[in-house]
């Protein structure tokens, strides 16, 4: 007699198979995205080559956007339809871009949300959706050269990039069709890059000095635990300086005036940048310059001189770097390593600077423009599931603290600066008038104590608090943050249980609804069914609960007995089944029903895990105290 | 549902309910508990586990931001024994802290006007730190005796160390200020 061999779901889960997610580095000039292959972290180039995509998109009325080198090339013919630099546009209101000012020759309107959006030949367009246009370009370059379908990826952010500005972020992630494993800080993605996590601990300052931005941030790193210390910069200092200071040397020499047209001005901007491409490597280089209507000059520019001419804004970045070993409270000599970021760090006389500064040799062996793709990739490779035993973790902290408005336009502060993340508080609010029954509550961000001063996060009402006499009412209000710096809050007063909460989604950004749309009119560009893609995205996401479940189970099904294992896997078999009905409803349903029949195991296992962690220190736990006492 | 129900942040990270604690220990505690319940080792999980990390982990974040802290852990022992300081209404000090902490923010404020503001800044930094350590000492003494007169001198105490902390942060804003 055949005997048939019945394995309980479950109980067997197929070996893990590898998968692909990306890193990618979304940055204000270029743009890259890199992949762990063969346990390797390298960059993807284009099809002809190229591993930086400059973050540059031009829309036409006809045809959709381009982005990139090609877009770039035509920036000068068709300047408000060629968004470059969108990254200082992000999270940011109309008055900030306004103060942006100079450098953005868009022009600007309104949309439902104080979102600016830039007005082009393709209608207006947010900040947002001309980066997931970046995004796309670089998603599409991945699955090419991948051969696979890529979802999920690791975006690094500037370390000072604010709740507002991590949302626009993410968003952009999710109009480009990907899955955000992590908002990852550019610092800490460079300190991965060079395997600083190997090191027992130590602290790490991350030099990047980019086309357009300076920023320095200090890491402490202790036994695979990063964390950010302190983090500063000038987000008007870059390379692009330093070609317009030799430039203006040029013009001097070669008799050029200040009034030059914009062709000779671009054809001086892209000799200078030759210029301190060639001085990288060599001592001199000649300059043969043409002259709008006066012939051509030749001259000759040493390295010497050209230190001359970037000495000042090199020192420029001093200042920064003393600042946040002041915030550190740690001298320089304290620092047990330099790592440099950003294309303009090749420059000697800017390693020279460092140096001299830190008093140690800067770390540079990997090409200072692609670290953060490759430290993202690495990071990424590690949360799709491929190092299973990776001891690297990477702690967050929230760049600027946050309040609520309080009478008199002043901001009580909840969650202060550099607050390790996820971080969840409440504080309790009272009315103050009699009778009163809502509460506008804003959210406020910044470290001044007036709310003028504050930048806006969000407004939001409680309704239905019962009449009462001026401060009686108890609203307790809680914020939550989670890893990516997102913020969420909820209102609740607590004699009645009237209960208001919203993802906070920032003065500046998209509304859900907004992003909803956007999505269905790419879809509709796509000629892709609504209804489609609704089962679609169930699918995966069912797919992604059985594949949790089965794991779960697989390590922790110890914790239950059989009667609740019995109700499990009835639910998980339950959405097996439905998975494969094509009924976008039914999936939803299954998913709620197998969610909510977990949640005692979730709990459980979550519990497990903290006495594992703590297990091995149970000897301590009753030693005598004070035996080794702090202050 | 909530994870780890009814636990104190001591109990929470092992640790005796204690104001003397092996701060070292509490950071590779710490560590520890991040490695097993950091949203990011649930990265590929159901929003289940997701929500019940990010709120296991807010929760260690929040005790470990509390229990390193002599002055924050002070308080937080005060409230295990029922003593609110955020909650209070009797706000009674000794008169002679008080008069200290008005000669103190004087020269705080002639600071400003001194000829070398970085070496007077660096000298009342100083000073303020030993007063600290000394409430410190004062607290830890008083809240030995479990007597409700001990209670209540080591509530005072905490109360002081709030004052100084102050004190402190407003030294180092003008210490950035002077930059």
């Amino acid at each position: 007699m055949a005997l048939f061999q019945i394995s309980e779901p479950g109980q067997t889960p197929a070996p893990h198979e590898h998968r692909y997610a990306v890193g990618i580095d979304l940055g204000t000039t270029n743009s890259l995205v890199a992949c762990v292959r063969s346990g390797v972290a390298e960059t993807l180039p284009d099809g002809q080559g190229r591993h930086l995509l400059p973050s540059v998109v031009r829309y036409r009325a006809e045809g959709g956007p381009i982005v990139g080198h090609d877009a770039m090339a035509v920036a000068h013919e068709d300047p408000l339809n060629t968004i470059a630099s969108v990254k200082r546009l992000m999270g940011r209101g109309i008055e900030d871009v306004r103060k942006l000012g100079q450098a953005l020759p868009y022009e600007f309107s309104r949309g439902d949300s104080a979102m600016p959006r830039i007005r082009t030949v393709a209608g207006d367009q947010s900040p947002v959706a001309v980066s997931a246009e970046i995004l796309k370009t670089l998603k599409l370059r991945a699955t090419e050269s991948l051969g696979a379908e890529i979802g999920d990826a690791v975006i690094t952010v500037p370390a000072y990039f604010d709740d507002a500005q991590r949302q626009a972020t993410k968003d952009a992630a999710r109009l480009a069709g990907l899955n955000v494993l992590r908002l990852l800080s550019e610092p800490t993605a460079a300190a991965v890059a060079y395997g600083l996590d190997k090191n027992p601990q130590g602290i790490y300052a991350i030099y990047d000095l980019g086309g357009g931005t300076f920023d320095i941030s200090l890491l402490r790193l202790n036994r695979g635990v990063f964390e950010v210390m302190a983090t500063a910069g000038d987000s008007a200092l870059g390379g692009d300086d330093m070609d317009h200071a030799i430039a203006e040397w040029i013009m001097r020499e070669a008799g050029i005036k200040d009034d030059a047209g914009h062709r000779q001005m671009r054809r001086l901007l892209r000799d200078a940048r030759a210029a301190k491409e060639i001085l990288t490597g060599a001592e001199r280089a000649t300059l043969r310059i043409q002259r709008d209507n006066n012939g051509i000059w030749e001259g000759v520019l040493t390295r010497t001189h050209l230190n001359t001419l970037i000495d000042p804004l090199i020192d420029r970045t001093l200042p920064p770097c003393k600042r946040v070993l002041r915030d550190a409270s740690i001298r320089a000599n304290e620092v047990d390593g330099v790592v440099l970021v950003g294309g303009a760090t090749r420059m000697p006389r800017v390693r020279e600077q460092v140096s001299r500064f830190f008093g140690r040799e800067p770390l540079a062996d990997i090409d200072p423009d692609k670290v953060v793709a490759i430290g993202a990739a690495l990071q990424a490779d590690i949360l799709i599931g491929n190092k299973r035993d990776a001891e690297m973790l990477l702690l967050d902290v929230i760049p600027l603290s946050l309040g609520l408005e309080i009478m008199g336009g002043m901001v009580e502060k909840i969650i202060p600066r550099n607050t390790t993340i996820p971080v969840a508080k409440a504080q309790d609010f009272t009315t103050f008038k009699d009778g009163q029954t809502a509460l506008l509550i804003h959210v406020m961000q910044g470290e001044r104590e007036l709310v003028s001063d504050c930048r806006s996060l969000a407004r939001f009402e409680l309704r239905g608090i019962p009449p009462m006499v001026a401060g009686a009412a108890r609203i307790r209000v809680s914020f939550q943050i989670d890893a990516d710096g997102l913020l969420s809050v909820s209102a609740k007063e607590l004699t009645t249980g009237a209960e208001s909460s919203v993802v906070v989604k920032p003065s500046y950004g998209l509304t859900d609804n907004e992003i909803e749309h956007m999505l269905r009119d790419s879809i509709a560009h796509a000629r892709e069914d609504e209804e489609a893609r609704q089962l679609r995205e169930r699918q995966i996401d069912a797919d992604r609960l059985i594949e949790a479940v089965q794991r779960a189970l697989a390590a922790d099904g110890a914790l239950l007995d059989t009667q609740e294992r019995a109700e499990i896997d009835r639910h998980l078999d339950g959405l097996i089944a439905a998975r494969e009905e094509n009924d976008a409803a039914r999936i939803k349903q299954a998913i709620k029903a197998l969610d909510s029949a977990t949640q005692t195991f979730a709990a459980r296992r979550m519990d497990a895990n903290i006495r594992r962690a703590l297990t091995g220190h149970k000897l301590e736990e009753f030693g005598a105290p004070g035996s080794k006492s702090t202050p | 549902m909530h994870p780890a129900p009814g636990k104190n942040h001591f109990e929470l990270f092992g640790l005796p309910v204690a104001f003397d604690i092996d701060t070292d220990e509490l950071a590779v505690r710490y560590r520890a508990l991040q490695r097993r319940v950091h949203p990011d080792k649930f990265a590929n999980a159901s929003d289940q586990d997701r929500r019940l990390s990010l709120q296991m982990t807010a929760l260690i974040n929040e005790g470990f931001h509390t229990l390193k802290d002599p002055v924050r852990r002070g308080r937080y022992l005060l409230s295990l024994r029922g003593i609110d300081l955020g909650d209070e209404t009797d706000t009674t000090m000794d008169p002679a802290f008080l008069l200290e902490q008005m000669e103190l923010r004087e020269e705080l404020e002639e600071v400003r006007q001194a000829d070398n503001p970085h070496k007077q800044l660096a000298e009342l930094a100083n000073r303020i730190e030993q007063r600290l350590q000394d409430k410190i000492g004062q607290f830890r003494r008083a809240f030995a005796a479990t007597t409700p007169d001990g209670t209540g001198k080591a509530r005072n105490a905490v109360r002081e160390m709030q004052f100084l902390e102050k004190m402190r942060r407003e030294i180092d804003n003008l210490e950035e200020e002077l930059l």
